[in-house]
C-alpha cells in the first residue's frame, strides 16, 4: 500500500519532457482559440423552415443564425406560442465566466509547460474536466428550465419537455438537433493534449524531493 | 435547364398524349399542338416544365396595359409570380391605401402601362430599375428591383401628351426617352380648334433624366415636333450611341378619322434624334422654356433631329444589338425597313437630303435604307437574338417571322425573300414580342415571348371578357417552336426578360435600414396620442397581434396609424384592414406604413390582419372605438397605459407572451 502511494507521489512529481511541454504549449493555444469559436449549435427544421433556424452558443455570446442573426428572435417568437420564456443572452450568466475560465486554463497550461511538473498537468486536467461537466450540467438545467416553465395560458399548451442537449428529436412540427461545434472540439483537443502530455512523461525522472 | 429526371419525362409524355387525345376528338383549329408529333409535344413539355420547388431561369416583366400594373412571370414555366402595382390601387399589396402609395398615385387611379425598360449600364441590363410608361396620363414610373416596389412616378410630364413612345432607356441609363402619341396645343391647357391641328398642335420628344445613383427622375429637355403621332422607338448603342429613333404614323397630320386619313401617305416620317446633341444644345443655352422645361426647336438647332421616310404607318423601330442596324416595321406594308446607321451618318455628313419638313432635313431614303425585307403582313415589332437573326411580329398574318440581318450577299439583296428563314403561327394577332435581352448589346437569346392580342377562346371560356395570349417560343433551333402558352390579364404591350441571377432582391427590410421617423420596434413605444382632432397611433404588428389592439377616437377625428411590421423573417407579412372604412394596408417585414382615416360614423370598428400570417392569424385583430363627436375625453394624455408594459417586447418577445397585449385607454364619458 505504502509502495503504491509512494509510486503515485513519485509519479506526480515527475518532471515533464520536451514533448510534453510542447504539447502543453499547444494545449494553451488551443484553449485560447476555443473562446472565439461556437461551442454548441441548436438547429430547428420544420416544413416552413426548410433551411432551419439556428441558435449558436459561444463562450461569451448567444447568436441567432439566418439573415442579420434573426433566427434567435424567430425562435423566441415561435416559442411564445407555447409560453416559453424568451431566450436571452443576459440570462446565460456563465457567459460572463466562461471566457475568464478559458483564460485561466490558458495560463495554467502555460504554467505547467514552464514549471514542467506532472502534478500541474494533472491538476489542470481535473479542473478542466470538472468545469466541463459542470457546464454541461448547467446547460442541461437551463434547457430543462426553459422547457418546463411554460406559461399555462399560452395559446398552444404543450407538455413540458427538455430540448435535447446532444442528438436529434422531434418537437411538434420541428426536428430539433443539438450538436457540439468547433469550440467544444477544441476544448476536447485541449483535454486530449493534457492527457498526452501526461502519457509522454509517464516514464520520466522523478524530481528530487525538496 | 437541368436535364429532367426520367419520371418527369414520363409525366410530360402522359400529358402530351392526353393533349393528343383531346385533339383527336374534334379538330382544334389553330391548336399549337396541331400537326406536332407526339415526340415534339413531349419535348415542348419537358423544355417548359419547371418542377415544383425548382425556379425559373428568367424573369419576364410584362406591362399590364390599362390595368396600370406590371406582371412578373417566370420563363420557361410562364407562371405568373407577382403583380407589381404601379399606376392603380392594388388591395392585395395594400397599394394605394397607405399615405406613401396614395401620394405616388396622386389624383389618378389608373394608368396605361405599355413598354417596360430595364436600366442599363454599358448597354447591358444592370438589374437596378425597371421603368414603365403611362400612355394615358403622361407619366413614367420607376420600380426598384431590389424590392420590386414602385419608388417614383414622374408626371404628368409637361408639354407631353400621350406617353406611348417610351420607356426607352439609354445605354447607361442617362435618360428614359419619351415621345408623344398625341399632339395638343402647347402648353397644355391651351385651347385651339381641331381644324388648326397642323399649325397649332405639337408633339414632343422628352429626355427624362435619371440620377445615376438614386434613380430619381426629372424632365431634362424636350424637342418640339410637328403633330405626327410618334409611335415606338428605341435607343442607340455602340456606333449609334447617343441616338434614338421613333416611327410616326400620322405624317398626314390628320385630326379626324385617323384610320383613313392617317393612312394616305406611302411613307411616314420617322425621327432620328441625336439626344446627346439635344443635351449639349440645352447646356449651350439654345433652348427656350415652356412650363419650366427647356424646349429645343429643331429647326433652330440643327443636328438634333432628322427625318427618314418609312413605309407605311410603321410601328416598331428597333436598334439591333450591334447598334449598326435599325429595323422599322411597316404596319400597312408587308415589309420591314432596315436602316444602316453608317449610311445615316454619311447622309448627314454629306447633306444627302431629299427635302426638309419645317426646317428639319429628311434623309435621302434610298441612301440610308439597306433593304426592305418582305416578312409578311402587318409587321409591328422586331427583336434580335444576337446571332444575326431578327424576329418580327406579324399582326395580320398572326405569325412571327425569323429573318437574317444584314450584311447580305449580293444574291440575297436581289431577292430579300431569301433572307426570311422561318415563320411560325401564333394565336392570334400578335402585337409585341420580346426576345430575352434583345435591346442590350448581348442578348440572352434562347426564348421569345409572343404577346398576342387575341386569345379567341383558346382558354376555358370565361365569358365575353377575354385574357391575352402569351406564347413561349424556343428560338435556339433552325425552326422556331411554340413550347407553352399562358393567358395574361389585360394587357401586355411589351415585356423585358432578365436573367434570374442578374438580381438578388431582398425579402425583408432590414431593421437597421429603417429611416421612417414613425417606425417603432417594441410594444413599449406603441400607443396613441390626441392632437386636437387628430388621433395619432403608433402600432406594431407581429405574429399574432397588433399593439395596441384598441384605438379610441371620436367622430370628426382624423385617425393616423403608423404601423411597423417588426418581423425580420421572410414572408411574415401582415395586413391592416379596417372594416367599413375602406382601408387595407399591407406591411412587409421590417416595413413601416402610415394610413389616415377620416372618422365620420360612430361605432366600433374591428381591424384585423388581412394577410395570412400564422396559426393565430384569425386572432390577430383589434377594435377602433369611434365615440360620438360630443363625447368628452378627459385629457390629452398619451394612451400608453401600464398594461402595455406587461406586454412582451415585440422584438425579443419578452415578458409574458401568452397575455394578449391590450392597451386600455382612459374610458371617456359619453357627453
Amino acid at each position: 500500500m505504502t509502495k503504491l502511494l509512494d509510486q503515485e507521489y513519485r509519479f506526480l512529481h515527475k518532471s515533464l519532457n520536451g514533448w510534453s511541454r510542447l504539447l502543453l504549449l499547444l494545449a494553451a493555444v488551443t484553449v485560447a482559440a476555443a473562446v472565439f469559436f461556437p461551442l454548441w449549435k441548436l438547429h430547428l427544421v420544420a416544413p416552413q423552415y426548410a433551411d432551419g433556424l439556428d441558435m449558436v452558443i459561444y463562450t461569451y455570446k448567444l447568436e441567432g443564425g439566418g439573415l442579420n442573426g434573426n433566427d434567435l428572435d424567430e425562435i423566441n417568437l415561435l416559442n411564445h406560442y407555447i409560453g416559453m420564456k424568451p431566450i436571452h443572452q443576459a440570462d446565460f450568466t456563465e457567459m460572463q465566466v466562461l471566457p475568464f475560465m478559458f483564460g485561466v486554463f490558458f495560463l495554467l497550461a502555460l504554467r505547467a509547460a514552464v514549471f514542467g511538473e506532472m502534478k500541474a498537468v494533472v491538476d489542470l486536467f481535473m479542473l478542466a474536466a470538472y468545469f466541463g461537466m459542470f457546464s454541461i450540467g448547467t446547460f442541461y438545467f437551463r434547457l430543462y428550465s426553459y422547457g418546463h416553465n411554460l406559461d399555462s395560458t399560452a395559446p398552444m399548451p404543450t407538455q413540458p419537455f427538455t430540448p435535447l442537449i446532444f442528438g436529434t428529436q422531434k418537437i411538434a412540427n420541428f426536428t430539433q438537433s443539438s450538436y457540439p461545434e468547433m469550440g467544444t472540439y477544441l476544448l476536447w483537443a485541449f483535454m486530449a493534449m493534457l492527457l498526452a502530455a501526461i502519457w509522454f512523461s509517464r516514464k520520466g525522472r522523478a524530481l528530487p524531493t525538496p | 435547364m437541368k436535364p429532367l429526371p426520367k419520371f418527369l419525362s414520363a409525366l410530360a409524355t402522359a400529358g402530351a398524349c392526353a393533349a393528343l387525345l383531346a385533339g383527336c376528338g374534334k379538330p382544334q383549329t389553330g391548336s399549337a399542338s396541331k400537326g406536332n408529333t407526339d415526340a415534339e409535344i413531349t419535348q415542348a413539355a419537358v423544355d417548359s416544365y419547371v418542377p415544383p420547388g425548382e425556379k425559373d431561369e428568367y424573369y419576364l416583366f410584362y406591362s399590364g396595359g390599362h390595368s396600370g400594373q406590371v406582371f412578373v412571370a417566370g420563363i420557361p414555366s410562364m407562371r405568373h409570380i407577382m403583380t407589381i402595382p404601379v399606376f392603380a390601387p392594388y388591395p392585395g399589396l395594400g397599394y394605394g391605401f397607405d399615405e406613401e402609395s396614395k401620394k405616388l398615385l396622386g389624383d389618378y387611379t389608373w394608368g396605361d402601362v405599355h413598354h417596360p425598360g430595364l436600366s442599363q449600364t454599358d448597354g447591358n441590363y444592370d438589374g437596378r430599375w425597371l421603368f414603365v410608361n403611362d400612355n394615358a396620363n403622361n407619366r413614367v414610373a420607376r420600380i426598384d428591383l431590389r424590392d420590386f416596389k414602385t419608388k417614383e412616378i414622374l408626371g404628368p410630364i409637361p408639354n407631353s401628351m400621350g406617353n406611348h413612345g417610351s420607356s426607352f432607356v439609354t445605354e447607361n441609363s442617362e435618360y428614359v426617352l419619351v415621345a408623344t402619341r398625341f399632339s395638343v396645343p402647347l402648353p397644355k391647357g391651351t385651347v385651339a380648334d381641331l381644324e388648326d391641328y397642323e399649325e397649332k398642335f405639337n408633339g414632343m420628344v422628352s429626355g427624362i433624366k435619371v440620377d445615376p445613383k438614386s434613380g430619381e427622375m426629372s424632365v431634362g429637355w424636350q424637342i418640339l415636333t410637328p403633330p405626327f403621332n410618334w409611335d415606338l422607338g428605341s435607343t442607340g448603342k455602340g456606333p449609334s450611341s447617343g441616338w434614338a429613333f421613333w416611327t410616326s404614323y400620322n405624317t398626314e397630320m390628320a385630326h379626324d378619322q385617323l384610320e383613313t386619313n392617317a393612312s394616305q401617305l406611302d411613307r411616314d416620317l420617322a425621327a432620328v434624334v441625336n439626344w446627346k446633341a439635344a443635351e449639349q444644345a440645352v447646356k449651350e443655352g439654345k433652348a427656350t422654356e415652356m412650363s419650366g422645361v427647356p424646349i429645343i426647336d429643331p429647326a433652330k438647332v440643327p443636328g438634333v433631329l432628322y427625318y427618314v421616310g418609312i413605309a407605311k404607318s410603321p410601328h416598331g423601330m428597333d436598334v439591333d444589338p450591334t447598334g449598326h442596324w435599325i429595323v422599322a416595321g411597316g404596319k400597312l406594308q408587308p415589309t420591314t425597313t432596315v436602316l444602316n446607321f453608317e449610311k445615316i451618318q454619311k447622309a448627314i455628313a454629306t447633306k444627302d437630303f431629299e427635302g426638309e419638313f419645317r426646317g428639319v432635313p429628311i434623309l435621302n431614303h434610298d441612301s440610308v435604307v439597306e433593304g426592305e425585307v418582305p416578312v409578311g403582313l402587318g409587321p409591328l415589332h422586331t427583336q434580335y437574338d444576337g446571332l444575326g437573326n431578327a424576329y418580327t411580329s406579324l399582326f395580320i398574318d398572326s405569325q412571327v417571322a425569323k429573318w437574317k440581318m444584314p450584311p447580305w450577299t449580293d444574291e440575297e439583296k436581289k431577292d430579300l425573300t431569301s433572307v426570311v428563314l422561318d415563320k411560325i403561327p401564333v394565336h392570334y394577332s400578335i402585337g409585341h414580342l420580346v426576345v430575352a435581352g434583345s435591346d442590350t448589346k448581348n442578348p440572352y437569346g434562347k426564348w421569345l415571348v409572343a404577346m398576342n392580342k387575341l386569345s379567341k377562346g383558346r382558354h376555358l371560356s370565361v365569358g365575353p371578357a377575354q385574357p391575352e395570349d402569351s406564347e413561349l417560343i424556343d428560338i435556339t433551333g433552325k425552326k422556331m417552336r411554340v413550347v407553352y402558352e399562358s393567358f395574361t390579364e389585360p394587357e401586355p404591350h411589351f415585356a423585358q426578360i432578365l436573367k434570374a441571377d442578374a438580381i438578388k432582391p431582398i425579402e425583408v427590410y432590414p431593421k437597421a435600414e429603417s429611416t421612417d421617423p414613425n417606425a417603432i420596434w417594441t410594444a413599449e413605444e406603441a400607443g396613441q396620442v390626441r392632437k386636437g382632432n387628430e388621433v395619432i397611433a403608433k402600432m406594431t404588428a407581429i405574429r399574432s397581434r397588433f399593439v395596441p389592439d384598441r384605438l379610441e377616437a371620436k367622430v370628426g377625428d382624423t385617425l393616423t396609424v403608423h404601423i411597423t411590421n417588426v418581423e425580420q423573417a421572410s414572408d411574415m407579412i401582415h395586413g391592416f384592414g379596417l372594416v367599413e372604412n375602406n382601408m387595407n394596408v399591407v406591411i412587409d417585414p421590417g416595413e413601416t406604413k402610415t394610413l389616415k382615416v377620416k372618422l365620420t360614423k360612430p361605432g366600433v370598428y374591428p381591424y384585423y390582419c388581412t394577410n395570412f400570417c400564422s396559426a393565430l392569424h384569425q386572432e390577430m385583430q383589434g377594435y377602433l372605438v369611434v365615440r360620438n363627436a360630443d363625447a368628452v375625453i378627459p385629457d390629452d394624455e398619451p394612451v400608453n397605459p401600464a398594461s402595455l408594459e406587461a406586454v412582451p417586447d415585440t422584438n425579443a418577445v419578452d415578458g409574458e407572451p401568452a397575455v394578449p397585449a391590450t392597451s386600455m385607454p382612459k374610458v371617456p364619458k359619453e357627453g
